[in-house]
């Protein structure tokens, strides 16, 4: 027993049901290529990743190893110098830049509109050069002889001359250099959006009750930055972490592996020994590490961050 | 803006201030900027072997030999920039096409598996390249086999999960009464997309396409790995090349590292305003 109302409510339900389903099919035709180019090269390599990495590889038939890989990486002491170098990177890069980011976005945020978008751009310039120009750029500043940039720059100062990328003393400082030299732009705008969106009634009530600048700044801006900080964060160290480009074209990793960070030790054991089932299982712990920074910083820091 | 004390006084204590605050900025502009402006000035100098020259942080003279110096290096320097045009171009303009369809799709079309597929997606984003790279060279390499071709060069970057997120998170942001107007004139879903969606997304499909472009002309690690040939290589990798042949000749070096990121210099000159909306199209709102 059906009422007429009843009838027209399951005839509009079949009905909304057939659009939704003819919508179905719109949606997965529009999705089909993107899906494809995932699942062939991102998701298979993913999984081929993990299969690789308890294999001992090889092109035409490879043989199962069990845990061998990942057993002979955590015995390998060049992996723990390098996940060492990889934490000494970040340690002096990561929280610098945000430092460095976060006070020239203030120092921006007074100026006219015209001269902020002139600063921004400024700063941004260097992100649009290629890493491997600037690198070879910096390799003519690090230049050893007493004629290199940076060794007049230090013979100023009246330190001696260093052979900055050629010895095991000076190569990771010269890398982070490089780093806290190289654009900060992307954060700096970040910040400074961030900062223009700050409600200017916070300020008023500060200053109704007489704060300073510095005041304003620690209660404030600082704690409503919080979200945006902490994005940096985490993509900074996960950006740190897989960090290759600059170790491979400037230091090859060298001397004495006192730049070899992890990013380059896969890369050497893939594309240098062919070790492609060590490079595999190195890979994923990789992951397995970035995941679990990224889950701590949010977790610690990010208590009282609302999204 | 009210951060900083807007009553401070007399108008000359502003003044000062800002002055103080512009004299800061600008020496930490000079200090980022240092390593370009080193770059383009040192390119006009002679090709001479660089133990016989002292840098100079002046223009001296302008000379284009090292400039000459760097494409006599290989036949094929020119074609470096036309390989790197063909494959940032080619990735640009799918990525754009694919990752719109997809962002609109994932947004606004309702389908089974809509929000798992999505999530799956966003997964990719969170692992490292370090892990795909190894699986994705024995792809294209042995089982492809188009090491060394235009494919190999541009079939994974076709569409990117970022890009994807990127458009799914502007569409969502259209007013749905917009679209359901456009149903019930009749337009089927290819024609909403392309005559109402794409339209009002212009400038996010420009951001995405010059940032895309930007990646693609930069990128070194990929084309490094699969090509082979001078022929087929892209300027970034042409560059490294030269560079390790050539370790002692200062100038034509430079010369090759202007040649390499001039044209985006170029570009970002030109759409200065889409590269910094970029930069915050993908963070704030994440």
């Amino acid at each position: 027993m059906t009422t007429p109302t009843m009838q027209t409510a399951q005839q509009a339900k079949t009905g909304r049901k057939r659009r939704i389903r003819g919508d179905g099919v719109w949606g997965y035709a529009f999705i089909a290529v993107a899906l494809l180019v995932y699942a062939m090269f991102t998701a298979y390599p993913v999984v081929s990743a993990f299969f690789i990495s308890f294999q001992h590889y090889k092109p035409l038939g490879s043989t199962f190893t069990g845990f061998d890989n990942y057993a002979a990486t955590f015995r390998d002491p060049l992996f723990w110098k390098s996940i060492r170098n990889t934490l000494l990177y970040t340690v002096l890069t990561v929280p610098v830049a945000l430092v460095l980011s976060f006070c020239v976005a203030i120092l921006i945020l007074p100026l006219k509109r015209r001269l902020q978008t002139t600063f921004k751009a400024i700063y941004y310039l260097p992100v649009v050069a290629s890493g491997v120009a600037l690198s070879v750029v910096w390799l003519w500043i690090f230049d050893p002889m007493p004629a290199g940039i940076f060794n007049r720059f230090i013979a100023v100062v009246g330190a001696h001359n260093q052979n900055w990328l050629g010895s095991s003393a000076t190569a990771m400082f010269s890398l982070v250099i490089m780093a806290w030299l190289s654009s900060h732009g992307a954060s700096i705008i970040i910040y400074l959006a961030a900062l223009l969106g700050v409600d200017e009634s916070y300020y008023e009530a500060a200053e109704l009750d007489g704060a300073t600048f510095l005041q304003k700044l620690w209660h404030i801006v600082i704690p409503f930055l919080k979200p945006t900080t902490l994005f940096l964060l985490v993509t900074g160290v996960i950006g740190s972490f897989q960090v290759f480009q600059n170790a491979f074209l400037m230091t090859g990793g060298g001397p004495d592996n006192a730049t070899t960070m992890v990013g380059l030790l896969i890369f050497n054991n893939a594309f240098k020994y062919f070790e492609y089932g060590k490079a595999a299982a190195q890979s994923l712990i990789l992951a397995v590490i970035i995941a679990g920074i990224s889950l701590f910083q949010f977790k610690f820091l990010g208590k009282d961050v609302e999204y | 803006m009210a951060l900083y004390r807007k009553h401070i006084g007399r108008r000359s204590t502003r003044r000062i201030r800002n002055a103080a605050i512009i004299v800061i900025l600008l020496l930490f502009a000079a200090a980022t900027l240092f390593p370009i402006y080193f770059m383009i000035i040192s390119s006009f100098g002679d090709p001479v072997e660089a133990a016989a020259m002292s840098y100079s942080l002046w223009p001296g003279k302008i000379s284009f030999a090292s400039y000459q110096f760097f494409f006599d290096y290989s036949t094929y320097s020119l074609r470096w920039i036309g390989n790197s045009a063909l494959v940032a171009g080619s990735v640009m303009i799918t990525n754009v096409a694919f990752a719109s369809l997809a962002g609109y799709a994932f947004s606004r079309i309702r389908f089974k598996g809509r929000s798992i597929l999505f999530s799956l997606l966003l997964c990719a984003m969170m692992i490292p390249y370090q892990v795909t790279q190894v699986p994705l060279y024995i792809l294209i390499v042995n089982t492809f086999h188009i090491q060394n071709t235009y494919g190999a060069l541009i079939l994974p970057g076709v569409v990117t999960v970022y890009n994807i997120f990127l458009a799914k998170q502007f569409m969502s942001t259209i007013p749905n009464e917009i679209l359901e107007c456009a149903k019930v004139e009749g337009c089927n879903q290819l024609q909403i997309y392309l005559r109402i969606v794409l339209p009002l997304s212009k400038t996010v499909l420009a951001v995405m396409a010059i940032l895309t472009f930007m990646d693609s002309w930069n990128t070194f690690f990929w084309p490094f790995l699969v090509t082979n040939t001078m022929d087929m290589q892209t300027i970034q990798v042409g560059l490294k090349n030269f560079r390790f042949a050539n370790t002692t000749y200062f100038a034509p070096m430079m010369a090759g590292a202007t040649v390499s990121a001039l044209p985006m210099f170029i570009l970002f000159f030109s759409l200065q305003k889409y590269f910094l909306e970029g930069v915050t199209v993908g963070a704030v709102k994440g």
